[in-house]
C-alpha cells in the first residue's frame, strides 16, 4: 500500500477526498469480488487473486489500490465487505452495469475477463435466476429490490480494505462537518432530532443517551461500541466491521466529539477473526491520515481507538459485563443503577452504542435529522439490518425501512420456504426475543408494534423455521444456549434456567409430566422478575410469551405429553 | 512435569502489553494462540507480572469458553450449533465427527493429540448453514457425508506428514 500523507487540515482532506472521487471515476470497469466470511468460506479469495492474474496476462491496467494519479483507463479490482446475498456465493459484482454474477466458480474467472471485461458482455449463466427469469443486474433482483440499503449502502460496493475508497465516495465527510461546523450540543441535539434508537435490541433513543453521558461531571467519558454480536443466527454487525469498518470508526469518533470523550473501544467477539482485523487496518489508515489519533486534521481534538477481543461469552453483549470484560476481568454484569452513562469502563462516564447504531450516525450527519425521519415510521425511524437465516429460500443480510412486515421480508425478500415446505414460525430477536407465527406475519417490524405481542427486533437476527421444526425442540434448544451461558452470579438465572431445561429435555424425549407446562409458566415468572441482566430476565421468554401460545396451536407439547 | 518451562514465549507476550490489569484477556488470549491452550505453568508468572492474584487470573481463564486448560488438537474442528445451523441440521453433523473418533460432550480430544471437536454457538456465517471450522477456517453447507469426508482428508494429511518426518 502506498504510502498515506497525514491531512493537517480541512483543505488538505478536502483535496485528497476529491483526488480520491476523481480516481474512483476513473476506473472504466469495476469488479468487486465478495471478501465477507461467507463468500470467503465459498473460495472467494482464490477467484480474486485467479482474476487479478488473468487482467494482468492479458496486459490490463489493473487497479488494487487507488492510484492518486490518473493513468489511463484503469480495471479497478475490489475485495468489497459482504454483498449480503450469502446463499448464492461466492458473488462478483460487475460496475459500472451493476451487474451480478452468482455461485462463481474459478474456472469461471477466464470467462469474466474475457467476456464481460474486455467485451463487455453479460454472462447469463452466472446470473440470478429465479422461476424462469434471468435477473442481471443487481438491483433487479427480487432479494435486492424490497430492500432499503443505507447503512450497508457501501457493503460489496467498495473496497473495504481501502481508506481512499471510502474518502472517494464521501467518506469522513460527516466527521469534517462535526468538526468544523458543529458545537457537540449541536450533534447532539442532531442525533435527537433524527430520533434514531439503538439497533442492538432495547432500542433507546441514542441522542438521550450522549446527551445524559455528555452532562456527566467526571472525566475521562469514554465511548465503547459493542461488537459482541452474540445473538446466534445474527450477523449484522459482523458485516458492517468487515465491509465497511471506517464507517463505524467515523460515527465513534463523531460521539467522541459529542460527548467529550477521546478514547474509543470497540468490543469484537472472538468467532470474528476477520472483522479484528479489517477494524485494525482501518484503524491504521485513519491514524496515517490524520483521522483519529491526537490533533485530528489540526483542530487540537483527539480521539484514540482500540479493540477488544471477546473470549466467548454471550454475557458480555450486557453493557456491564462488557466494560468488566475490557478491563481484563470475568464478563459478570452488576446490579443497576448506576447506569454505565454514570460509572461505566474504568467506573467512568461511558457511552455504549452497538455497531449498527454508531454506523447510522455519519449519515444523520452529513444528510440531516429530518433526511433520516423520512424513513419508516416516526416513532421508528431509519432502517434496520436484519440476518435472514433458517428454512428459506434466500439466505443472507438485508435492510429494510423500519415498519416492513415479516412478510414483505420472508416471502417477497427471502423467496419464501425452502423445498416447498410451510411456514411455521420465525424466530425473532435472538435468545431473548421470541416466536413469531403466521397470524403475525403483517405486523410491522419496529421497536414498539414488536413489543406488543411480546416480541422484540433484538440485535436483528431472522431465523424461520418450516413445519418440520418442533418448537419444543426450538425452546428446548434456546434454553440450552440460555443455561449455557449463564455466568452463575445470580441464582434465579443460574438454578431456574437449569429446571427449566430438564422440564424441556423430558418433555422433548416424549416424557412429560402433569403439571411441566405450569411449573415452567411459575418458573419463567420468577425468573423474569428477579435475574439481575438481561440474559435471565429473557431467558424464559419464549415459554411464558409465544412458546405456549404457539405450541397450543400446534398440539407440539400435548404430542409430546401425551407419548409419555 | 518436571522439564523446566521455558518462559521465553511468554515473556516475549508481556512486552506486547501494558502490565496492568486490563491486558489480561490479551495476553492470555496470544499465550493459547501459541500453545493451542494455556499451559498451568504461566498462570503464577503472568498473575506475577500483571499485578494480579492467580486465582483471579485463574478465575478469568476458567470464565471464558474460548480458553482451555487443556491441549487440544492439532486440528480444532468446531460445528456451529447457532440458531440457523441448528435448524439446518447441525446436530447430525456433531454427532457423525464424534461417534468417527470416539469424542463426547466430555472428551472433547483424542488421545493423539491429533483432533479436537467442540461445539460454537454461532460463526456469524448463518447464511452457509450448517457450517463448521477447521483451525478456524469455515467450511459451508456441511452434511455429515462431508464432514466425514473431510475427516478423512485431515487424517490422509496428518499421516503424510508423520510419513515426512520419519
Amino acid at each position: 500500500m502506498t504510502a498515506l500523507k497525514r491531512l493537517n487540515s480541512r483543505e488538505e482532506f478536502l483535496q485528497l477526498a476529491l483526488a480520491c472521487k476523481e480516481a474512483l471515476d476513473r476506473e472504466k470497469c469495476k469488479i468487486l469480488v465478495c471478501g465477507g466470511t461467507g463468500c470467503v468460506a465459498g473460495g472467494s479469495l482464490q477467484i480474486f487473486d485467479r482474476l487479478q492474474a488473468l487482467l494482468q496476462e492479458k496486459g490490463l491496467n489493473v487497479e488494487v489500490e487507488l492510484a492518486h494519479e490518473p493513468h489511463g483507463d484503469v480495471v479497478g479490482m475490489k475485495k468489497s465487505g459482504c454483498h449480503g446475498f450469502c446463499e448464492m456465493g461466492p458473488l462478483v459484482r460487475i460496475e459500472p452495469q451493476g451487474w451480478l454474477y452468482t455461485k462463481v466458480k474459478l474456472e469461471d474467472c477466464e470467462e469474466i475477463v474475457e467476456k464481460t471485461v474486455i467485451r463487455g458482455e453479460n454472462i447469463e449463466r452466472l446470473a440470478y435466476h429465479q422461476n424462469g427469469e434471468v435477473y442481471r443486474r443487481q438491483e433487479e433482483i427480487p432479494f435486492y429490490k424490497k430492500q432499503t440499503r443505507v447503512v450497508l449502502e457501501h457493503c460489496g460496493h467498495i473496497n473495504a480494505t481501502s481508506i481512499l475508497d471510502y474518502l472517494g465516495i464521501g467518506g469522513y465527510k460527516a466527521l469534517e462537518k462535526a468538526l468544523f461546523e458543529m458545537s457537540p450540543d449541536e450533534i447532539i441535539k442532531e442525533v435527537s432530532d433524527s430520533n434514531l434508537r439503538g439497533r442492538g435490541g432495547g432500542g433507546f433513543p441514542a441522542g438521550r443517551k450522549w446527551a445524559s453521558c455528555a452532562r456527566q461531571k467526571e472525566t475521562p467519558r469514554y465511548i465503547v461500541c459493542n461488537g459482541d454480536e452474540g445473538d446466534p443466527g445474527a450477523f449484522m454487525d459482523r458485516s458492517i466491521m468487515e465491509g465497511d469498518p471506517h464507517r463505524l470508526l467515523e460515527g465513534m469518533i463523531i460521539a467522541g466529539l459529542a460527548i467529550g470523550s477521546s478514547e474509543g473501544y470497540i468490543y469484537v467477539r472472538a468467532e470474528y477473526p476477520l472483522a479484528v482485523d479489517r477494524l485494525r487496518i482501518a484503524i491504521a489508515q485513519a491514524e496515517e491520515l490524520g483521522l483519529l489519533g491526537d490533533d485530528i486534521l489540526g483542530t487540537g481534538k483527539s480521539f484514540h481507538m482500540h479493540i477488544n477481543r471477546g473470549a466467548g461469552a454471550f454475557v458480555c453483549g450486557e453493557g456491564s459485563a462488557l466494560t468488566a470484560s475490557i478491563e481484563g476481568k470475568r464478563g459478570m454484569p452488576r446490579v443497576k443503577p448506576p447506569r454505565t452513562v454514570e460509572h461505566g469502563l474504568f467506573d467512568k462516564p461511558t457511552n455504549l452504542n452497538n455497531v449498527e447504531t454508531y454506523a447510522n450516525v455519519p449519515m444523520i450527519i452529513s444528510r440531516g435529522a429530518a433526511w433520516y425521519k423520512g424513513i419508516g415510521p416516526e416513532n421508528s425511524p431509519g432502517t434496520k439490518a436484519f440476518a435472514l437465516t433458517g428454512t428459506i429460500q434466500n439466505t443472507g443480510l438485508i435492510e429494510v425501512p423500519m415498519g416492513t412486515t415479516l412478510r414483505e421480508v420472508i416471502f417477497d425478500i427471502g423467496g419464501g420456504m425452502r423445498g416447498g415446505t410451510n411456514f411455521k414460525a420465525v424466530q425473532i430477536g435472538g435468545p431473548s426475543g421470541g416466536c413469531l407465527t403466521s397470524k403475525d406475519l403483517d405486523i410491522p417490524m419496529d421497536f414498539d408494534s414488536l413489543k406488543k405481542v411480546g416480541a422484540m427486533i433484538g440485535s436483528g437476527g431472522l431465523v424461520v423455521m418450516d413445519d418440520k421444526t418442533c418448537m419444543v425442540e426450538v425452546a428446548r434448544f434456546f434454553m440450552n444456549f440460555t443455561q449455557n451461558e449463564s455466568c452463575g452470579k445470580c441464582v434465579p438465572c443460574r438454578e431456574g434456567t437449569k429446571r427449566m431445561l430438564e422440564i424441556l429435555e423430558r418433555i422433548v424425549a416424549g416424557q412429560g409430566r402433569d403439571g411441566d407446562i405450569e411449573l415452567l409458566l411459575e418458573l419463567a415468572d420468577t425468573i423474569s422478575n428477579t435475574a439481575l441482566c438481561g440474559l435471565g430476565k429473557t431467558a424464559p421468554s419464549r415459554i411464558s410469551g409465544m412458546n405456549m401460545k404457539l405450541t397450543s396451536t400446534t398440539n407440539d407439547v400435548r404430542q409430546g405429553l401425551a407419548a409419555s | 512435569m518436571n522439564r523446566e518451562f521455558d518462559f521465553g514465549v511468554v515473556d516475549e507476550i508481556l512486552d506486547r502489553y501494558p502490565k496492568e490489569e486490563l491486558s489480561t484477556i490479551a495476553i492470555l488470549q496470544d499465550i493459547q494462540e501459541h500453545y493451542h491452550y494455556l499451559p498451568k505453568e504461566v498462570f503464577p508468572h503472568v498473575a506475577k507480572a500483571i499485578g494480579v492474584g492467580e486465582a483471579r487470573l485463574y478465575g478469568v481463564a476458567t470464565f471464558y469458553e474460548n480458553f482451555s486448560l487443556e491441549p487440544k488438537g492439532k486440528y480444532v474442528l468446531r460445528c456451529c450449533d447457532g440458531t440457523a445451523c441448528h435448524v439446518r441440521g447441525s446436530l447430525p453433523i456433531l454427532d457423525s465427527l464424534r461417534a468417527e473418533l470416539g469424542l463426547s460432550e466430555s472428551k472433547k480430544t483424542t488421545d493423539d493429540l491429533a483432533f479436537t471437536v467442540e461445539t460454537v454457538s454461532c460463526l456469524g456465517a448463518c447464511g452457509l448453514a450448517p457450517a463448521m471450522t477447521v483451525n478456524g477456517e469455515v467450511h459451508p453447507a456441511m452434511t455429515p457425508d462431508k464432514a466425514l469426508a473431510l475427516l478423512a482428508q485431515l487424517r490422509e494429511e496428518l499421516a503424510k506428514e508423520g510419513g515426512d518426518q520419519t
